[in-house]
């Protein structure tokens, strides 16, 4: 299972590193990351695998929305499922 | 990998532009709490509805977080009470109130925000049951919070039952006054229906059909702002491309609605019944039908051109969802609730938007005469009428119609009144006080329209 978690707000030093490390804490295996500027938020995008994920999903996506609030970032983690759905035929 | 761009795009739909599920309804049948003694029905609709939804808030809250898709509402639509109460020996108007009660009970316990099928179907006639259950409206639904009712008072097929229509302008005058003390909120959860629908998610018209199964999820989607959005983003296209705009939107939103229930139907183990690709509005800013309406091109909505407008959204909507879910149902058009929508707030109060014109409008897109406030000294013969007239469009074109009119008791046109939450708030708008009275006493049944003999 692959959730995607997005990272909007402003550049700063670390994000990456942060975020991969509460991702390596839950097991959570990154599989790709694109970085962009669209408008006028910074989004970093990663796809991860789940599978593995030693917590409950909805606590993982807890957990990641907490560590942005703490970065002054929104990270919204959702399953990749949603997106293929919505753009995909 | 994934297009970041679309990922974006839907976060941004999400975040800022509404978007969400407005409804994970499931579909309950009743009919196996059929039983002589009332306490014995009251007790298995408890029992019925708890084991098979006592799961469903649940189950929606996690879908709402792994998704990242708000749900809005969680809801219960049941077999029409009209029927599990024929089974009643020596049914009275207590019983029914009683079976609302326990609707009511059953849905606080269970943590849903409404419950509908509190319903009788009397499109051709009327059983003692379904006369009793009318009758009981004004106080199972003053004396209720989360129970809702419809009432379907014709259908192409066999014509205005015109005795109910009769009936249900008395009803909701009554209702207003029974609860007059919350702004006639009792109004809110009664609509009276051309041809409904037996798999509408939406209230306060859902109720489980007799030829659905033993329980279904269906799903009700939302969006005015993700369309408004993309009008808007169109920028001054012609029409045609337009109308694609609308469609690849409501594309996207009919398949998250669809992903929604396929998961819904997995985890909660009953079948999927319907996508509904409606675009509910609500009060807030950005989720208006209305000013989708005003983004085409129109100076206010109700001005001339609007139905014209509506048509084409509507239509647009209906195309782009087709084929994004495997089977679509309900009411699937644009809902223009007055009260909950922002725009048609305003376009009501600045005298733009009439009820001739939404009587208009409601020829072309979904439901009809919704969430309307009107005087509270209205005669139930001039509500009778606007119920004949607007059934009259749903017979006539083989279409669903309603009305969900809210005589607002002691206020006057121009005046303000709140609903609260999703119901909104609405001026009373004006209706002619001339009388209709004389038409609307001789009762009897209007005869299926000619074009209804289709066999």
């Amino acid at each position: 299972m692959k959730a995607v978690i997005t990272v909007i707000g402003q550049d700063n030093v670390g994000i990456i590193a942060k975020v991969s490390q509460e991702c390596a804490r839950y097991d959570v295996n990154i599989l790709d990351i694109t970085q962009s500027v669209l408008k006028e938020y910074f989004a970093m995008v990663m796809l991860v695998d789940i599978s593995n994920c030693n917590i409950a999903f909805t606590d993982f996506v807890d957990n990641m929305k907490d560590l942005g609030k703490t970065m002054g970032l929104q990270i919204i983690t959702m399953h990749e499922e949603i997106f293929q759905s919505m753009h995909k035929i | 990998m994934l297009n970041t761009k679309d990922i974006l795009e839907t976060i941004h739909m999400i975040n800022d532009e509404h978007l969400d599920i407005r409804t994970v309804t499931m579909g309950i049948s009743l009919l196996e709490c059929c039983s002589e003694d009332i306490n014995r029905v009251c007790a298995k609709i408890k029992e019925n509805i708890v084991s098979k939804a006592d799961k469903l808030v649940l189950v929606c809250e996690q879908i709402e977080k792994e998704y990242g898709i708000p749900i809005i509402h969680k809801r219960v639509a049941v077999t029409p009470i009209s029927l599990i109460a024929a089974s009643c020996q020596s049914l009275c108007q207590d019983d029914l109130i009683k079976i609302a009660k326990t609707l009511d009970q059953v849905a606080d316990q269970i943590g849903i925000n409404f419950i509908g099928g509190y319903s009788a179907l009397v499109h051709k006639g009327a059983t003692k049951s379904d006369q009793l259950l009318i009758a009981s409206l004004p106080w199972a639904l003053g004396e209720t919070q989360k129970v809702c009712s419809s009432i379907n008072v014709a259908t192409t097929k066999s014509g205005i039952n015109m005795d109910a229509v009769y009936d249900m302008g008395k009803i909701i005058k009554q209702t207003a006054q029974n609860t007059a003390d919350r702004n006639s909120i009792g109004c809110a959860k009664l609509v009276v229906f051309a041809n409904i629908p037996e798999d509408n998610p939406f209230m306060a018209g859902a109720f489980h059909g007799i030829g659905e199964a033993e329980c279904v999820i269906n799903v009700g989607v939302s969006g005015p702002g993700a369309v408004h959005s993309a009008v808007k983003n169109a920028g001054d296209c012609d029409l045609s491309n337009l109308a694609d705009t609308i469609k690849k939107t409501a594309f996207k939103i009919t398949r998250m609605g669809q992903l929604v229930a396929n998961e819904a139907s997995k985890r909660l183990q009953v079948p999927f019944g319907i996508v509904d690709l409606s675009l509910a509005p609500t009060p807030a800013i950005g989720d208006s039908v209305a000013h989708i309406l005003e983004e085409m091109g129109l100076e206010r909505c109700g001005c001339h051109g609007t139905t014209a407008a509506l048509a084409l959204l509507n239509d647009a909507v209906k195309k782009g969802g087709i084929m994004a879910s495997s089977h679509v149902g309900g009411l699937s058009g644009a809902f223009i609730p007055v009260s909950e929508d922002a725009g048609m707030i305003a376009a009501a109060a600045s005298g733009a938007l009439s009820i001739d014109k939404l009587e208009a409008m409601t020829a072309v897109c979904s439901v009809g005469l919704d969430m309307i406030a009107i005087p509270g000294d209205t005669s139930a013969a001039v509500i009778s009428a606007i119920i004949a007239d607007e059934i009259s469009i749903g017979v006539v074109n083989q279409k669903t119609t309603a009305v969900r009119l809210i005589p607002s008791i002691g206020k006057k046109e121009g005046d303000m009144v709140n609903f609260g939450g999703l119901l909104g708030s609405a001026p009373v708008m004006r209706v002619s006080t001339l009388s209709p009275e004389k038409f609307i006493n001789r009762k009897g049944r209007v005869p299926a329209p000619i074009h209804s003999l289709r066999n």
